[in-house]
Protein backbone atom coordinates (compact mmCIF):
# COMPACT_ATOMS: atom_id res chain seq x y z
CA UNK A 1 0.00 0.00 0.00
CA UNK A 2 2.70 2.43 0.85
CA UNK A 3 5.02 1.83 -2.17
CA UNK A 4 3.77 2.59 -5.29
CA UNK A 5 3.05 -0.20 -7.64
CA UNK A 6 1.81 -0.56 -11.40
CA UNK A 7 -1.54 -1.93 -9.63
CA UNK A 8 -2.19 2.01 -8.24
CA UNK A 9 -1.73 3.79 -11.36
CA UNK A 10 -4.03 1.05 -12.85
CA UNK A 11 -6.48 1.48 -10.32
CA UNK A 12 -6.37 5.25 -10.70
CA UNK A 13 -7.11 4.47 -14.02
CA UNK A 14 -9.93 2.52 -14.00
CA UNK A 15 -11.22 4.29 -11.12
CA UNK A 16 -11.27 7.25 -13.55
CA UNK A 17 -13.16 5.26 -17.03
CA UNK A 18 -15.73 3.94 -14.09
CA UNK A 19 -16.27 8.11 -13.50
CA UNK A 20 -16.61 8.69 -17.02
CA UNK A 21 -18.95 5.86 -17.59
CA UNK A 22 -21.23 7.52 -14.72
CA UNK A 23 -20.81 10.70 -16.70
CA UNK A 24 -22.58 9.32 -19.68
CA UNK A 25 -25.23 7.55 -18.12
CA UNK A 26 -26.10 10.90 -16.04
CA UNK A 27 -25.39 13.33 -18.91
CA UNK A 28 -27.93 11.44 -21.87
CA UNK A 29 -29.78 15.09 -22.67
CA UNK A 30 -26.38 17.25 -22.84
CA UNK A 31 -24.03 16.39 -26.01
CA UNK A 32 -20.91 18.69 -24.97
CA UNK A 33 -20.71 16.75 -21.60
CA UNK A 34 -20.80 13.57 -23.08
CA UNK A 35 -17.99 14.75 -25.08
CA UNK A 36 -16.02 15.64 -22.41
CA UNK A 37 -16.76 12.43 -20.91
CA UNK A 38 -15.11 10.59 -23.97
CA UNK A 39 -12.41 12.82 -23.03
CA UNK A 40 -12.10 11.72 -19.73
CA UNK A 41 -12.04 7.72 -20.71
CA UNK A 42 -9.20 8.47 -23.28
CA UNK A 43 -7.53 10.09 -20.71
CA UNK A 44 -7.90 6.82 -18.57
CA UNK A 45 -6.86 4.40 -21.13
CA UNK A 46 -3.70 6.91 -21.70
CA UNK A 47 -3.09 7.02 -18.25
CA UNK A 48 -2.69 2.76 -18.17
CA UNK A 49 -0.51 3.29 -20.87
CA UNK A 50 2.14 5.39 -19.80
CA UNK A 51 2.10 3.32 -16.33
CA UNK A 52 2.62 -0.11 -17.97
CA UNK A 53 5.18 1.63 -20.27
CA UNK A 54 7.03 3.03 -17.32
CA UNK A 55 6.54 -0.14 -14.99
CA UNK A 56 7.07 -2.56 -18.19
CA UNK A 57 10.45 -0.24 -19.47
CA UNK A 58 9.11 -0.34 -22.98
CA UNK A 59 9.39 3.12 -25.13
CA UNK A 60 6.51 1.85 -27.49
CA UNK A 61 3.58 2.31 -25.01
CA UNK A 62 4.37 6.07 -25.25
CA UNK A 63 4.39 6.50 -28.94
CA UNK A 64 0.72 4.66 -28.59
CA UNK A 65 -0.06 7.33 -26.13
CA UNK A 66 1.01 10.44 -28.96
CA UNK A 67 -1.32 9.03 -31.74
CA UNK A 68 -3.74 8.40 -28.92
CA UNK A 69 -3.74 12.25 -28.23
CA UNK A 70 -3.70 13.26 -31.94
CA UNK A 71 -6.32 11.20 -32.88
CA UNK A 72 -8.57 12.58 -29.90
CA UNK A 73 -7.99 16.07 -30.69
CA UNK A 74 -9.47 15.75 -34.32
CA UNK A 75 -12.41 13.70 -32.74
CA UNK A 76 -12.66 16.41 -30.39
CA UNK A 77 -12.52 18.98 -33.24
CA UNK A 78 -14.62 17.52 -35.56
CA UNK A 79 -17.41 16.42 -32.93
CA UNK A 80 -17.23 20.05 -31.55
CA UNK A 81 -17.84 21.47 -35.27
CA UNK A 82 -20.64 18.79 -35.34
CA UNK A 83 -22.34 20.33 -32.19
CA UNK A 84 -22.17 24.30 -33.76
CA UNK A 85 -23.58 22.97 -36.51
CA UNK A 86 -26.47 20.77 -34.69
CA UNK A 87 -27.35 23.91 -32.54
CA UNK A 88 -27.42 25.78 -35.77
CA UNK A 89 -30.36 23.92 -37.25
CA UNK A 90 -32.05 22.85 -34.22
CA UNK A 91 -31.71 25.45 -31.01
CA UNK A 92 -30.64 22.84 -28.47
CA UNK A 93 -27.90 19.81 -28.04
CA UNK A 94 -30.55 17.29 -26.49
CA UNK A 95 -29.53 13.83 -27.62
CA UNK A 96 -33.46 12.68 -27.02
CA UNK A 97 -34.48 14.85 -30.11
CA UNK A 98 -31.53 13.87 -32.73
CA UNK A 99 -33.98 11.35 -34.54
CA UNK A 100 -34.29 13.24 -37.70
CA UNK A 101 -32.28 9.86 -39.39
CA UNK A 102 -34.60 7.53 -38.15
CA UNK A 103 -32.44 4.30 -39.16
CA UNK B 1 5.31 6.27 2.83
CA UNK B 2 7.75 8.10 0.37
CA UNK B 3 7.33 11.47 -1.12
CA UNK B 4 6.18 10.08 -4.58
CA UNK B 5 3.65 7.98 -2.87
CA UNK B 6 2.35 10.94 -1.11
CA UNK B 7 2.21 13.08 -4.25
CA UNK B 8 0.43 10.31 -6.18
CA UNK B 9 -2.15 10.11 -3.49
CA UNK B 10 -2.51 14.15 -4.08
CA UNK B 11 -2.78 14.11 -6.94
CA UNK B 12 -5.09 11.15 -8.03
CA UNK B 13 -7.53 12.64 -5.16
CA UNK B 14 -8.04 15.77 -7.25
CA UNK B 15 -8.01 14.17 -10.30
CA UNK B 16 -10.96 11.68 -9.59
CA UNK B 17 -12.85 14.75 -7.58
CA UNK B 18 -12.49 16.90 -10.67
CA UNK B 19 -13.94 14.02 -13.63
CA UNK B 20 -16.41 13.71 -10.64
CA UNK B 21 -17.28 17.31 -11.08
CA UNK B 22 -16.82 17.43 -14.11
CA UNK B 23 -20.08 14.63 -14.78
CA UNK B 24 -22.02 16.53 -12.32
CA UNK B 25 -21.55 19.91 -12.38
CA UNK B 26 -24.75 22.26 -13.62
CA UNK B 27 -22.78 24.94 -15.53
CA UNK B 28 -21.23 23.71 -18.60
CA UNK B 29 -18.34 26.12 -18.23
CA UNK B 30 -17.84 24.76 -14.52
CA UNK B 31 -17.81 21.27 -16.50
CA UNK B 32 -14.81 22.34 -18.33
CA UNK B 33 -12.59 24.09 -16.22
CA UNK B 34 -13.22 20.74 -13.90
CA UNK B 35 -11.70 19.30 -17.07
CA UNK B 36 -8.85 21.27 -17.15
CA UNK B 37 -7.82 20.50 -13.77
CA UNK B 38 -8.35 16.56 -14.60
CA UNK B 39 -5.66 17.39 -17.29
CA UNK B 40 -3.35 18.79 -15.44
CA UNK B 41 -3.59 16.42 -12.46
CA UNK B 42 -2.95 13.58 -14.76
CA UNK B 43 -0.12 15.58 -16.28
CA UNK B 44 1.36 15.65 -12.99
CA UNK B 45 0.83 11.84 -12.62
CA UNK B 46 2.42 11.27 -15.75
CA UNK B 47 4.90 13.18 -14.35
CA UNK B 48 5.68 10.76 -11.76
CA UNK B 49 5.76 7.84 -14.13
CA UNK B 50 8.84 9.62 -15.95
CA UNK B 51 6.77 10.73 -18.94
CA UNK B 52 7.80 14.27 -19.06
CA UNK B 53 7.02 14.51 -22.97
CA UNK B 54 3.69 13.22 -22.55
CA UNK B 55 3.15 15.36 -19.89
CA UNK B 56 3.59 18.48 -21.31
CA UNK B 57 2.10 17.78 -24.44
CA UNK B 58 -1.18 17.15 -22.34
CA UNK B 59 -0.98 20.34 -20.82
CA UNK B 60 0.25 22.31 -24.17
CA UNK B 61 -2.36 20.73 -26.50
CA UNK B 62 -5.24 19.90 -24.10
CA UNK B 63 -5.16 22.65 -21.64
CA UNK B 64 -3.93 24.92 -24.43
CA UNK B 65 -5.73 23.88 -27.51
CA UNK B 66 -8.56 21.75 -26.55
CA UNK B 67 -9.99 22.74 -23.59
CA UNK B 68 -10.04 26.01 -25.00
CA UNK B 69 -12.06 24.71 -28.04
CA UNK B 70 -14.73 23.24 -25.83
CA UNK B 71 -14.64 26.31 -23.88
CA UNK B 72 -15.49 28.69 -26.55
CA UNK B 73 -18.15 26.36 -27.59
CA UNK B 74 -20.17 25.88 -24.58
CA UNK B 75 -19.79 29.58 -24.42
CA UNK B 76 -20.94 30.24 -27.97
CA UNK B 77 -24.15 27.56 -27.63
CA UNK B 78 -26.87 29.35 -25.94
CA UNK B 79 -27.90 26.48 -23.96
CA UNK B 80 -31.15 26.05 -21.83
CA UNK B 81 -29.77 24.19 -18.61
CA UNK B 82 -32.80 23.17 -16.54
CA UNK B 83 -34.30 21.37 -19.37
CA UNK B 84 -31.05 18.88 -20.07
CA UNK B 85 -30.88 18.92 -16.40
CA UNK B 86 -34.57 17.26 -15.82
CA UNK B 87 -34.75 14.01 -14.87
CA UNK B 88 -30.84 13.84 -14.09
CA UNK B 89 -30.34 12.13 -11.18
CA UNK B 90 -32.80 9.38 -12.78
CA UNK B 91 -30.26 7.35 -13.58
CA UNK B 92 -27.89 8.08 -10.70
CA UNK B 93 -28.36 4.58 -8.58
CA UNK B 94 -27.99 2.41 -12.39
CA UNK B 95 -24.84 4.38 -13.38
CA UNK B 96 -23.56 4.48 -9.38
CA UNK B 97 -24.29 0.69 -9.52
CA UNK B 98 -22.13 -0.06 -12.67
CA UNK B 99 -19.40 2.27 -11.96
CA UNK B 100 -18.88 1.08 -8.44
CA UNK B 101 -18.87 -2.92 -10.27
CA UNK B 102 -16.14 -1.73 -12.63
CA UNK B 103 -13.97 0.33 -10.64
CA UNK B 104 -14.10 -1.86 -7.54
CA UNK B 105 -13.80 -5.35 -9.41
CA UNK B 106 -10.50 -3.40 -11.44
CA UNK B 107 -9.21 -2.60 -8.65
CA UNK B 108 -9.31 -5.48 -7.32
CA UNK B 109 -7.97 -7.15 -9.60
CA UNK B 110 -4.98 -4.66 -10.97
CA UNK B 111 -3.98 -4.03 -7.36
CA UNK B 112 -3.50 -7.47 -6.13
CA UNK B 113 -2.43 -8.68 -9.65
CA UNK B 114 0.12 -6.10 -10.88
CA UNK B 115 2.59 -5.74 -7.57
CA UNK B 116 5.51 -4.34 -9.78
CA UNK B 117 7.09 -1.56 -7.96
CA UNK B 118 11.09 -1.67 -9.46
CA UNK B 119 10.70 0.06 -12.82
CA UNK B 120 12.88 -1.66 -15.37
CA UNK B 121 15.56 0.89 -17.22
CA UNK B 122 13.96 1.59 -20.78
CA UNK B 123 15.76 -0.49 -23.31
CA UNK B 124 17.34 2.88 -25.51
CA UNK B 125 20.26 1.11 -26.23
CA UNK B 126 23.45 1.48 -24.20
CA UNK B 127 23.62 5.53 -23.94
CA UNK B 128 20.70 6.34 -21.69
CA UNK B 129 18.93 9.40 -22.86
CA UNK B 130 16.24 11.10 -21.12
CA UNK B 131 12.20 10.68 -22.21
CA UNK B 132 11.79 13.33 -25.12
CA UNK B 133 14.82 12.10 -27.10
CA UNK B 134 13.84 8.40 -26.60
CA UNK B 135 10.59 9.15 -27.57
CA UNK B 136 11.68 11.34 -30.48
CA UNK B 137 14.30 8.74 -31.58
CA UNK B 138 11.37 6.14 -31.83
CA UNK B 139 8.86 8.04 -33.73
CA UNK B 140 11.14 9.52 -36.06
CA UNK B 141 12.78 6.39 -37.15
CA UNK B 142 10.48 3.35 -36.01
CA UNK B 143 7.33 4.90 -36.34
CA UNK B 144 8.00 7.77 -39.23
CA UNK B 145 4.74 6.30 -41.47
CA UNK B 146 2.19 6.57 -38.71
CA UNK B 147 3.46 9.65 -37.93
CA UNK B 148 2.53 10.82 -41.43
CA UNK B 149 -0.71 9.55 -41.33
CA UNK B 150 -1.29 11.05 -37.72
CA UNK B 151 -0.19 14.73 -39.25
CA UNK B 152 -2.74 14.25 -42.26
CA UNK B 153 -5.12 12.96 -39.79
CA UNK B 154 -4.99 16.09 -37.97
CA UNK B 155 -5.18 17.99 -41.42
CA UNK B 156 -8.06 15.98 -42.52
CA UNK B 157 -9.73 17.43 -39.41
CA UNK B 158 -8.92 21.06 -39.52
CA UNK B 159 -10.49 21.11 -43.12
CA UNK B 160 -13.39 18.72 -41.90
CA UNK B 161 -14.34 21.46 -39.08
CA UNK B 162 -13.84 24.46 -41.31
CA UNK B 163 -16.21 22.91 -43.87
CA UNK B 164 -18.57 21.61 -41.72
CA UNK B 165 -19.30 24.69 -39.96
CA UNK B 166 -18.95 27.16 -43.26
CA UNK B 167 -22.18 28.83 -44.28
CA UNK B 168 -23.12 31.23 -46.88
CA UNK B 169 -24.84 33.90 -44.90
CA UNK B 170 -28.49 34.41 -47.07
CA UNK B 171 -29.15 37.61 -46.25
CA UNK B 172 -25.75 38.70 -47.31
CA UNK B 173 -25.44 41.80 -49.27
CA UNK B 174 -21.57 41.23 -50.42
CA UNK B 175 -21.09 41.88 -53.86
CA UNK B 176 -19.09 39.21 -56.14
CA UNK B 177 -16.12 40.97 -57.71
CA UNK B 178 -15.14 37.96 -60.55
CA UNK B 179 -18.82 38.12 -61.57
CA UNK B 180 -19.05 42.07 -61.33
CA UNK B 181 -15.63 42.57 -63.67
CA UNK B 182 -17.07 40.21 -65.90
CA UNK B 183 -20.26 41.69 -66.66
CA UNK B 184 -20.71 43.44 -70.43
CA UNK B 185 -22.97 46.54 -70.88
CA UNK B 186 -25.89 43.78 -72.94
CA UNK B 187 -26.32 42.45 -69.45
CA UNK B 188 -26.94 45.31 -67.63
CA UNK B 189 -28.80 47.48 -69.84
CA UNK B 190 -31.48 46.51 -72.95
CA UNK B 191 -31.70 49.00 -75.75
CA UNK B 192 -35.26 48.81 -77.06
CA UNK B 193 -36.02 49.93 -80.82
CA UNK B 194 -39.56 52.73 -80.85
CA UNK B 195 -40.09 55.10 -83.36
CA UNK B 196 -39.73 59.00 -82.22
CA UNK B 197 -43.60 59.56 -82.84
CA UNK B 198 -46.63 57.38 -82.64
CA UNK B 199 -50.21 57.08 -84.07
CA UNK B 200 -52.56 57.64 -81.49
CA UNK B 201 -55.11 55.06 -80.63
CA UNK B 202 -58.61 56.42 -82.30
CA UNK B 203 -61.23 56.90 -79.50
CA UNK B 204 -63.62 54.38 -79.58
CA UNK B 205 -67.31 55.41 -80.11
CA UNK B 206 -69.53 55.55 -76.91
CA UNK B 207 -73.02 55.38 -78.35
CA UNK B 208 -72.51 52.08 -79.43
CA UNK B 209 -71.47 50.34 -76.24
CA UNK B 210 -74.61 51.62 -74.54
CA UNK B 211 -76.78 50.07 -77.27
CA UNK B 212 -75.47 46.78 -76.78
CA UNK B 213 -76.19 46.20 -73.33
Amino acid sequence: MMTLTLGHFLSLGAMLFALAVIGIFLNRKNLIVLLMAIELMLLAVNMNFVAFSHYLGDMHGQVFVFFILTVAAAESAIGLAILVLLFRNKNNINVDELNSLKG
Amino acid sequence: MDVKTGFFYLFSVVLLFAAFRVVTARNPVHAVLFLMLAFSQASAVWFLLNAEFLAIVLVLVYLGAVMVLFLFVVMMLDINIDTMRKGFWKNFPLAATLGAIVALEMAAVLLSGFRVSDAPAMATGAIPVDNSKALGILLYTEYLMPIQIAASILLVAMIAAIALTLRERKDSKAIDASIQVKVRAADRMQVVKMEATQQAPEPAPAAPVEQSK
